[in-house]
């Protein structure tokens, strides 16, 4: 398998605290890659700086062998490196439509057209249909953004990222603060992601870990401990000293 | 509804649009002797739209949006004086230059806080203010600039003279103020619009779909600049004179009230606004000259504090709030 995104000793320091420590991660193409590690491993932090938004203080990133250490945070996104947050980052005075729209349009390169209306070009309704299809949002295509179910704006996120078109798609917790009984339809939606899309997904919720990555890597104090297939981690025991908190029962499933 | 109806949805022309449309035309021929008061009403209403494209869509404070309206406004008098009194080559170029203006100071509005943008666009007003009090062998200083004498408006239909009643004069700032309308309803409709409102609602997120942010600002304030440059070179145009009084902090004030009444992002704020704004100056200092800012403070602190919607829908007076 190729490999589409990789990082050779990156760290990042924020004063004298160390965030990030001497990460080297491969991403193959396709990969189902799930990053877990306790509150403050620098899971967030590691994607602040795979997509730009903060600069590493060493080491480097490669997209296809190519290096985009220093390159802006749109220009990466237009490279195929697209991000969802935590916390639900969306635009609140649009309707989903208007922003799955705006979003595949400037992924078509036409975002910067200022003479005709944005729903003129053909592509952009089209993709947009789709999006919406596949993330069950038809319904409230035509309600602002404010004013829907958190569920739904949850679904939301992960589609504005698929409208990007992105070959490396970095899933930052995207079952937080999802009630029981919605949590199945983000899964099925995470489940369904395009097959050629590399996926990094930081998640808490082992569940949605064990049934949907093939390989994990676990990040404790911002450097990498453990790394290997479902199997091995969930089997590992140092793994569960330090993270899944099964520590005093050694030998337990 | 399918997502291409959806989207075309937004850009559709909406029926009190037309209504606008036809009573601005109508008000040039059934008022003729309100001409003057409406020209100023037109022109205020540019520039709050100007100021609704930064505010409204891309949420960019100012305090300070009269360094561009007083730039045009100096600008077009002073092409007259010196160069032509040509109308039309002089908006053209107080445009120009004012948009020029405009890009160049929007450096300073895409860092830092709210705050920041207020303090910074306060500033560059205040700036070219002393600029055009010291200047005083270009602008007549505190005296303004006098003995600018328009030409007539040639245009493919005529010539059409200024004149002591403000027919023509009205007629010009209606027509530019319908030009500039129409270029930003196109605008604010276009993928290039919707970006504006979608770095307003989140601007890590617009980075985050690729959407180049600070390329976005400069734009869109060089655009609103020009706008108000326009407003700017109509008032100098339509009254012969240019005074320090359009770069004044009240100018800037002003039109944020205008806007503020009428309605931030949906493009007819500030028309309605500044109708409501004159009118109301106009109602309330012919009948207490001394006092009007009373009322209509008043009337502004009533009108945020109760929200808008509320005050216009007087059957939601009675009601308690759901």
């Amino acid at each position: 398998m190729s490999i589409v995104l990789e990082t050779v000793s990156l760290g990042k320091r924020f004063g004298g605290i160390v965030a990030t420590n001497d990460v080297s991660l491969r991403l193959e193409k396709g990969a189902r890659h799930a990053l877990i590690g306790p509150n403050g491993a620098g899971k967030t932090t590691l994607i602040n700086l795979l997509t730009g938004v903060l600069e590493p203080t060493s080491g480097s990133i490669a997209l296809d062998g190519e290096d985009i250490t220093r390159l802006a945070q749109h220009r990466r996104v237009q490279r195929g490196i697209v991000r969802t947050f935590q916390i639900n980052q969306l635009f609140n005075a649009l309707t989903p439509l208007q922003s799955l729209a705006l979003t595949v349009s400037v992924q078509l390169g036409i975002g910067a057209q200022w003479w005709r209306p944005l729903g003129r070009d053909r592509r952009i309704a089209a993709k947009c249909e789709t999006l919406l299809a596949q993330f069950h949002l038809e319904d409230v295509m035509d309600q602002k953004v404010l004013e829907l179910a958190y569920g739904k704006r949850r679904l939301l996120e992960i589609a504005t990222a698929l409208a990007c078109k992105p070959r490396v798609l970095l899933l930052d917790e995207p079952a937080a603060g999802v009630p029981e009984g919605e949590r199945e339809e983000i899964f099925r939606a995470v489940g369904a992601l395009p097959q050629d899309v590399s996926v990094l997904l930081i998640e808490h919720d082992m569940d949605l870990v064990f049934n949907f990555a093939r390989r994990v890597t676990v990040l404790v104090n911002g450097a990498i401990f453990a790394e290997g297939d479902v199997q091995a981690i969930s089997s590992d025991e140092r793994v569960k000293a330090v993270y899944l908190g099964h520590g005093d029962g050694r030998g337990h499933g | 509804m399918t997502a291409a109806h959806g989207l075309k949805e937004a850009a559709r022309w909406r029926w009190w649009e037309g209504v606008l449309v036809v009573a601005l035309a109508l008000s040039w021929l059934l008022l003729p002797s309100q001409a003057l008061l409406l020209n100023e009403i037109a022109i205020l209403a540019l520039f709050a739209m100007s100021l609704d494209l930064i505010l409204g869509y891309a949420g960019i404070v100012s305090l300070g949006h009269a360094a561009f309206f007083g730039f045009g406004a100096y600008t077009a008098a002073l092409f007259a004086k010196h160069v032509l009194p040509d109308p039309l080559a002089g908006l053209a170029v107080a445009v120009t230059t004012t948009a020029l203006l405009g890009a160049a100071c929007s450096v300073l509005i895409l860092r830092g806080s709210d705050l920041t943008r207020l303090m910074v666009t306060l500033g560059v007003a205040s700036i070219l203010y002393e600029l055009a009090n010291k200047l005083d062998w270009l602008t007549g200083g505190a005296d303004g600039l006098q003995g600018v004498v328009m030409g007539p408006l040639l245009t493919p239909f005529g010539r059409f003279d200024f004149d002591l009643y403000g027919r023509t004069a009205y007629a010009y700032t209606l027509v530019v103020l319908g030009i500039c309308l129409f270029i930003a309803r196109r605008l604010v409709n276009s993928p290039f619009g919707f970006s504006l409102q979608a770095l307003r609602d989140n601007r890590l997120r617009a980075a985050s779909i690729g959407l180049p942010v600070n390329a976005r600002l400069v734009a869109v304030y060089t655009v609103a600049a020009a706008m108000a440059g326009a407003a700017g070179a109509l008032l100098a145009q339509t009254s012969g004179f240019a005074s320090l009084d359009v770069f004044d902090f009240h100018r800037s004030a002003e039109v944020l009230l205008a806007l503020v009444i009428g309605g931030t992002g949906y493009l007819y704020g500030g028309i309605f606004g500044a109708l409501a704004f004159k009118l109301l100056q106009d109602l309330i200092s012919g009948w207490t000259p001394q006092y009007w800012n009373f009322w209509l403070g008043l009337f502004l602190v009533v009108l945020v504090l109760v929200g808008r919607d509320r005050l216009i829908r007087s059957r939601t007076w009675w009601r308690t709030r759901a």
